[in-house]
């Protein structure tokens, strides 16, 4: 009796991984690439441990090279090479990567999980499936955070994305990040253009050149930054007192390390991050990589992610599921960037804008930097 | 002497002229030495020297314009651009048949990606385009199919189109696919073309044939039971544009040929379709003339556009010139990173000279220990001495802290100390320090003392004594370690990220940002080509004037 319940378990767990991919002998050794830190130890958390604690045998190396993905994927092809399985990139690399034929195209009906309900694993991802390679994972945001202690005396704290641009009202360095994205939509925001028309704006040279303008009126007070660790530490310095970074940071130093920083939502840039395929990969690892991607992404394991760390998990079906944090025992459901009452004013990342006008642009930026 | 010339060539002990045995044992040395530098040498070759002259020789390559639009740039030389006016039809009806190849082989987005380092907007007009070919193909393919439904399967095409012949066009084709995906397309396709169809309908058989070697040997799929892509009735429907090959596809008897003729029985059906109009329909920056201005200019194998664009130029109609004042950036990092490591290797001179002179003159237990302190830092992470700077030159950090304190500094006016040339000139002249300490170290304590007390008790004042006798001893010490440092600051580029913010960041952070983030690997490989140049020619101007000799790192 017990025998068959073992047998039937098992069989259970080969249909599920059979959805995945059709046939053929799976690699035991799998190399993810991350991004390191608190991120990587949620997908650990959430994904890794409960894949190796079902699947006998199987190891997993971590490489932290998310970073650079792109640059050494691509490397890595030319070589002839690939040592790596499954690599966690933002979207906007991930299109890259696909123009570049460096990832394997995905069939999101085929080859991930559909919701809990029977949903399409397309429609449960709806329009975060960006271009043909890309597996979502988590929603999250660049946003700011501020010192509360360094607010003044008699204002309130900055609620609108052109308190940043307001040096007279609050007065103080701002940390923004030393590349065009994100911070010129805001300065074109804050110059009267409307949401709609940013873009339509930007692809002009007035366009660049009127949100350049409007980011020289504070470029004296800026401190630019490249790592994503940077704004907190310039916070909890007290270097500045607004700055851009992604959510999960600042969830991390107000929550987890008691800075006296707040959270300023309006028009904040939701980004995606999410898993790869490397193209050209040997049978037997493709197989173990789609098997483990359609177990990462499913319904409860992207729920379960948002546990360990405050960004918003990619499917619609996930949801419902976010509970509460692993260890600080706190609602996770309103530090989400997605959360209606954060969600009031937000931008989505233009991977198809940037992916044409970043090269253009980010020269002139540099150039307007260096002057 | 007269011994060779009157009895002939001295003669070694086993009567070998002495010269060829000579030449032999040294030969024999020589290729003994070479031996035992061979492992190293070969080792050096396959790390180093080969992949930096691979990586280098990227900034003029530039075959992918030509390699995946070969016959649309072909077309594309007798367009002029300075017309104003998009080129026309036979170019356009040539991107298609290419775009269409590429777009299945996924490599238009590549070639999207690389020309829209030129020219903003090609990325996604590839992108899009290639998505979309599929439609234009159908225009044909959905008449065809109806006037003669054998052709909508892939039995009858293969029929159609086997034959017997020298196979020439075939082998043709899977050149161009080969040229546009190296080593990919070998094998047997499994198809011989038919001469006579070959020679009838040209296009349509140069169409078939990139489909089947895509599909056997890409793909590994039956050719003989597939139904060919969208663009062979496409092309198909252009072969018959022709009255000429209508006559002749109706006087035609060879397999199928009855579908061919109902299809000319009803010509009208087809559509009158301009490929012009239909890019133009796809996205009308095809008919910009500066889409295709970009694509002229890049379509030969070799360019030195990356160089230009490396010296803040571009390749225009005209030829070269400047960019936008708004987008020049790399001569003045260029300019910036030689001056700021002139001023670092310069703070070193004047940091680590007292330093290593007290290294070389104290007794030796307490030097030491002063050399501990000067290796410790040097044994410690980068980054970690890097990050410990920033903790102490940031504006609430350590050092205005204390200034303040201290009263030397207004609370309000602290110190901007990083994120500034500043910082990376304070961090750098840190981290390199040593670099030129040991050196000095070294040749100062080659320096006898007695030197020193032989000019004193001749007369002369310590500071004479110091700049006549001891200074010009210790100049091969100075060189050995600017050269070191100088160089070593040049290629630096993980500190002035961390410290440099915005004016105080070299060309290597533009070069690491081309290599990682905008794949522009031949403007990265450009920018360090120059940068290679220029310190080969510092090398060669410093060897003229201070003399290559003059410079030791020890006794």
């Amino acid at each position: 009796m017990k025998k068959t319940k073992i047998v039937s378990a098992v069989s259970v767990l080969g249909l599920t991984a059979g959805l995945a991919h059709a046939d053929g002998h799976m690699a035991n050794d799998m190399t993810l690439v991350s991004w390191g830190g608190a991120y990587q130890q949620s997908q650990i958390s959430a994904y890794t441990d409960p894949y190796t604690a079902m699947n006998d045998g199987v190891t997993v190396t971590w490489d932290e090279s998310s970073a650079e993905a792109v640059a050494k994927l691509r490397a890595m092809n030319e070589a002839g090479n690939i040592t790596w399985d499954v690599v966690d990139v933002v979207a906007a690399d991930a299109l890259r990567l696909c123009d570049e034929g460096l990832a394997m195209e995905i069939d999101a009906d085929e080859q991930l999980a559909p919701a809990p309900d029977g949903t399409s694993a397309e429609d449960d991802f709806g329009d975060l499936l960006v271009g043909d390679c890309f597996i979502p994972q988590i929603v999250y945001s660049t946003t700011f955070g501020y010192r509360t202690d360094m607010v003044p005396e008699g204002v309130e704290a900055p609620n609108d994305i052109c308190d940043v641009f307001d040096l007279e009202t609050y007065p103080g360095m701002r940390a923004l990040e030393k590349r065009p994205i994100n911070n010129v939509e805001w300065a074109l925001l804050c110059d009267g253009v409307a949401k709609e028309d940013v873009y339509d704006v930007l692809a002009t040279e007035e366009g660049q050149e009127q949100a350049l303008a409007k980011l020289d009126t504070i470029k004296d007070s800026v401190i630019w930054w490249s790592a994503g660790a940077d704004t907190p530490q310039l916070l909890a310095d007290g270097e500045v007192f607004i700055g851009s970074t992604y959510n999960g940071r600042l969830f991390a130093a107000i929550e987890e390390q008691g800075q006296p920083i707040g959270m300023m939502w309006d028009a904040q840039v939701f980004d995606l991050d999410g898993w790869i395929i490397p193209e050209g990969l040997p049978e037997d690892r493709l197989a173990r990589a789609l098997d483990f991607v359609y177990f990462a992404t499913d319904t409860q394991r992207l729920a379960d992610q948002a546990k360990y760390i405050s960004y918003g998990p990619a499917r619609l079906s996930s949801a419902p599921l976010v509970g509460q944090h692993a260890t600080l025992g706190i609602d996770m459901a309103q530090h989400m960037p997605t959360d209606p009452e954060n969600a009031k004013n937000t931008f989505l990342y233009n991977y198809e804008f940037w992916a044409d006008y970043r090269d253009d642009i980010d020269a002139k930026f540099q150039a307007w930097l260096a002057q | 002497m007269s011994d060779t010339t009157s009895s002939g060539p001295m003669l070694a002990a086993d009567g070998t002229p002495l010269k060829t045995s000579l030449a032999r044992a040294l030969r024999r040395q020589k290729i003994r030495a070479l031996a035992l530098i061979a492992p190293l040498l070969l080792f050096v070759m396959i790390t180093f020297i080969i992949p930096i002259a691979t990586m280098l020789f990227r900034s003029v390559e530039n075959q992918i314009v030509s390699a995946t639009l070969p016959e649309a740039t072909a077309a594309l030389q007798a367009w002029d651009q300075t017309s104003g006016e998009a080129p026309s039809e036979d170019v356009f009806q040539a991107l298609f048949f290419d775009l269409f190849k590429a777009a299945e082989a996924k490599e238009h987005t590549k070639l999207g990606t690389r020309l829209n380092y030129e020219q903003t907007g090609t990325s996604s007009l590839f992108r899009t385009s290639g998505r979309n070919l599929d439609d234009v193909g159908e225009e044909w393919q959905d008449p065809i199919e109806d006037i003669a439904p054998a052709l909508e399967d892939g039995e009858t095409w293969y029929a159609m189109m086997s034959g017997t012949g020298s196979n020439d066009l075939l082998e043709a084709r899977r050149a161009l696919w080969n040229d546009m995906v190296p080593d990919t397309f070998n094998g047997d396709v499994g198809l011989t073309l038919s001469d006579e169809i070959a020679g009838m309908l040209p296009l349509t058989a140069a169409a078939y044939s990139d489909w089947a070697i895509f599909e056997a040997l890409e793909e590994e799929r039956d050719i003989s039971t597939r139904d060919p892509w969208e663009a062979v009735y496409a092309a198909l429907g252009l072969d018959l544009r022709n009255p000429e090959t209508v006559a002749a596809v109706n006087a035609y008897s060879g397999p199928h040929a009855e579908d061919l003729q109902l299809v000319t029985a009803n010509l009208d059906q087809m559509p009158d379709l301009m490929f012009r109009d239909a890019f133009a329909d796809l996205d009308e920056d095809w008919l910009d003339p500066e889409v295709w201005q970009t694509i002229k200019i890049y379509s030969p194998d070799y360019t030195s556009g990356y160089f230009l664009n490396a010296i803040d130029m571009e390749k225009g109609p005209d030829g070269a010139q400047m960019r936008p004042e708004n987008q020049q950036i790399y001569i003045t990092l260029f300019i910036r990173t030689l001056w700021m490591s002139l001023v670092i290797t310069g703070s070193c001179i004047l940091l680590g000279y007292p330093v290593a002179w007290l290294l070389a003159n104290l007794p030796l237990r307490t030097a030491n220990v002063l050399m501990i302190l000067v290796l410790l830092p040097f044994w410690t992470s980068l980054l970690v001495r890097t990050s410990a700077w920033k903790v102490l030159l940031q504006q609430q950090g350590v050092i205005n802290e204390i200034l303040v304190w201290l009263g030397f500094v207004d609370d309000a006016n602290r110190l901007i100390l990083m994120n500034n040339a500043t910082g990376t000139v304070i961090a750098m002249t840190h981290i390199l320090l040593p670099f030129m300490i040991l050196p000095l170290y070294s040749v100062m304590k080659t320096i006898p003392p007695s030197y020193l007390r032989a000019a004193k008790s001749l007369g002369a004042t310590n500071w004479t004594a110091f700049w006549r006798v001891y200074f010009p001893q210790s100049v091969p010490g100075i060189g050995a370690g600017s050269i070191l440092v100088f160089i070593l600051s040049i290629g630096y580029y993980i500190t002035p990220e961390i410290v440099g913010g915005t004016d105080g960041v070299f060309i290597s952070n533009r070069i690491a940002y081309h290599i990682s983030s905008s794949l522009n690997w031949g403007l990265a490989a450009a920018l360090g080509t120059i940068l290679l140049a220029v310190v080969l020619v510092l090398y060669w101007l410093y060897d003229r004037i201070v003399g290559i000799d003059n410079v030791k790192l020890g006794g």
